[in-house]
């Protein structure tokens, strides 16, 4: 057993337990702190696989500014519990098989094909180290036009935010 | 055992990790007596003084009294968060002295060859905004869970002061990243080595070329510690005590020593990012500086020796006579020929994170307060457009070498 094998359980475990409290919560500043678990527990595993760059972004935009974001909307407007309505048994009945049928899928089809071939020998982890240098040349020289793309995406969001919120005055 | 073998990293990294944390808890016990002593003189007061020989054993004192205090936690508080919230304020502003190097890149410790840093990552820049970007949550989750309105209007407060500042903070050191190429911190300090030119007496120092990005840097920097004269988290006369109001006993002091944590940190990265981190002010070839922190520690030495025997009487005394004897020791120990070149690093690194701090006890001794909506306008249309302008710049003279003459 080498010490990356047990960390990869750890924070595997982690995430997966987060998510769940995610869902499972009823408050919902719990919620939005097991997403901020999920998020960082992720990001350690990126860690793990010498994407350090990816992982410290990852902890940036998502755990220290998008859900700081939600934490502030959700103590803001000091919302209450969550309420279960019949609609939430159909989701308790029926996504629970739905979910557990995902699982399985995605676990046969990683055992039988050519990538969870790789993923399990090693050697796609082994090339995913790259440098921030040879990954901001790739996404600003080769990948130029989705990136700036992206970014116009982005500005239209912000700005269809502002007319929705400014559309009372 | 065999496990452990295989891994001597697991070791060493522990050593290092109990060392630096017995130093830190050691260095934020006495930073608030040394604020408490600076902000005395700066209005012509004593501080601290009759607990230990001027006032040593105070923080001894505070601890204790931390510790002995009825710990209350308001009725209808979230049990979990409220634990939650200190201990993840204390933790994360802790966890970022582990990416600092306090020493060169390669030292030899009894002929080993060691790092004087816990993890020497390649983007130790990132990593370290992105751990105290997760420290806004210790503050909003207190003011959050303490269940009353002072602490939730304090907590949003900060929140938001905390975001809007950090992408300030971030902008104005892109520009020392641009110059340097790298977010290893080593590197960064290796970049600043040697004198300009045409000014050999000037070391090449990121803070001279980047000087307002320094300025903006340390703006933000004080805004995002919460500390005056942007600490309207905590502004007693509106809030009585922002997102602590409610918390007591050794919640309340890991708060405050989170605050203290976090101020070392920034004065850390300051020094790594703009002045030369563990270099040297003189150069290499002047060797006689090397015996400047011994002898600094023995000038300290002889003048609590003189304090001790013409100043103080009774059990300050022995006490004073313990000071002296440390200063002494160790004077004599840094100018060891084993060891004078290992404490040279450290040295230079902690007399400027010194020298920053005492900039932020002066400036808590001489600034008032900002308004809530000053601070936030300043933050947003004065120091962001700025460090954005300064990044501009920078790019701009990067790509075009010709506007620099370095």
């Amino acid at each position: 057993m080498s010490l990356a094998f047990i960390l990869f359980f750890v924070f595997a475990i982690i995430a997966v337990a987060g998510a769940v409290l995610l869902i499972v919560a009823r408050e919902p500043i719990h919620s939005a702190l097991s997403l901020i678990m999920v998020m960082v527990a992720l990001a350690a595993l990126y860690l793990m696989l010498s994407a350090e760059f990816v992982a410290a972004v990852q902890v940036i935009v998502y755990a220290g500014a998008i859900m700081v974001l939600f934490v502030f909307v959700i103590m803001l407007l000091n919302a209450g519990m969550e309420e279960r309505t019949n609609w939430s048994k159909v989701a308790k009945y029926a996504g629970l098989p739905l979910g557990v049928f995902l699982l399985f899928e995605l676990a046969h089809w990683l055992a039988h094909s050519a990538i969870g071939a790789s993923v399990a020998n090693g050697s796609e982890a082994t090339n995913a180290a790259v440098s921030t240098r040879a990954l901001s040349k790739m996404l600003f020289q080769k990948y130029l036009f989705p990136f700036e793309a992206t970014s116009f995406l982005i500005l239209i969001a912000i700005l269809g935010a502002l007319v929705l919120a400014k559309r009372d005055e | 055992m065999e496990f452990i073998t295989q891994h001597p990293i697991l070791v060493v990294s522990l050593v290092k990790i109990v060392i630096l944390l017995f130093l830190t808890l050691t260095t934020l016990a006495y930073l608030t007596w040394f604020e408490r002593k600076v902000v005395a003189h700066i209005q012509s007061r004593w501080g601290p003084y009759y607990v230990g020989a001027h006032g040593l054993l105070q923080p001894l004192a505070d601890g204790v009294k931390f510790l002995f205090k009825e710990d209350v936690t308001p009725p209808g508080a979230d049990k979990v968060l409220y634990i939650l919230a200190p201990s993840l304020a204390l933790t994360l502003a802790i966890t970022t002295l582990a990416l600092i190097p306090f020493g060169p890149a390669t030292i030899y410790i009894f002929g080993q060859p060691t790092q004087l840093v816990i993890a020497n990552v390649d983007v130790g820049l990132l990593l370290l905004f992105a751990i105290t970007s997760l420290g806004v949550y210790g503050v909003a989750l207190a003011g959050w869970s303490s269940n009353s309105k002072y602490p939730l209007l304090g907590g949003l407060r900060s929140s938001a002061q905390m975001i809007s500042y950090e992408v300030s903070m971030t902008f104005s050191v892109v520009g020392v990243l641009l110059l340097a190429g790298s977010f290893n911190f080593n590197e960064l300090i290796e970049h600043q080595r040697g004198y300009y030119h045409y000014l050999p007496f000037i070391p090449r120092w990121h803070v001279f070329p980047q000087i307002i990005g320094f300025l903006c840097y340390i703006t933000a920097a004080i805004a995002e510690t919460n500390r005056v004269p942007f600490d309207l988290p905590e502004a007693e006369t509106e809030l009585v005590a922002g997102f602590h109001t409610e918390y007591s006993s050794f919640k309340f002091a890991m708060f405050f020593m989170a605050e203290y944590a976090n101020m070392i940190t920034v004065s850390c990265l300051a020094t790594i990012l703009f002045f030369g981190g563990w270099l040297s002010l003189f150069p290499d070839s002047w060797t006689w500086t090397h015996f400047l922190p011994g002898a600094l520690l023995l000038l300290t030495g002889i003048y609590t020796a003189y304090d001790t025997v013409m100043n103080m009487r009774g059990i300050a005394r022995i006490q004073f006579a313990v000071v002296t004897l440390l200063a002494l020791g160790l004077g004599v120990l840094c100018l060891l020929p084993g060891v004078m070149p290992v404490v040279q690093g450290p040295f230079w690194f902690l007399a400027k994170v010194l020298a920053f701090l005492f900039f932020y006890v002066w400036t808590r001794g001489t600034l008032p307060r900002f308004r809530y909506d000053q601070l936030m306008s300043f933050g947003w249309k004065l120091l962001l457009p700025v460090s954005l302008l300064n990044l501009v710049v920078t790019a701009l003279c990067i790509i075009f070498p010709v506007l620099v003459n370095r």
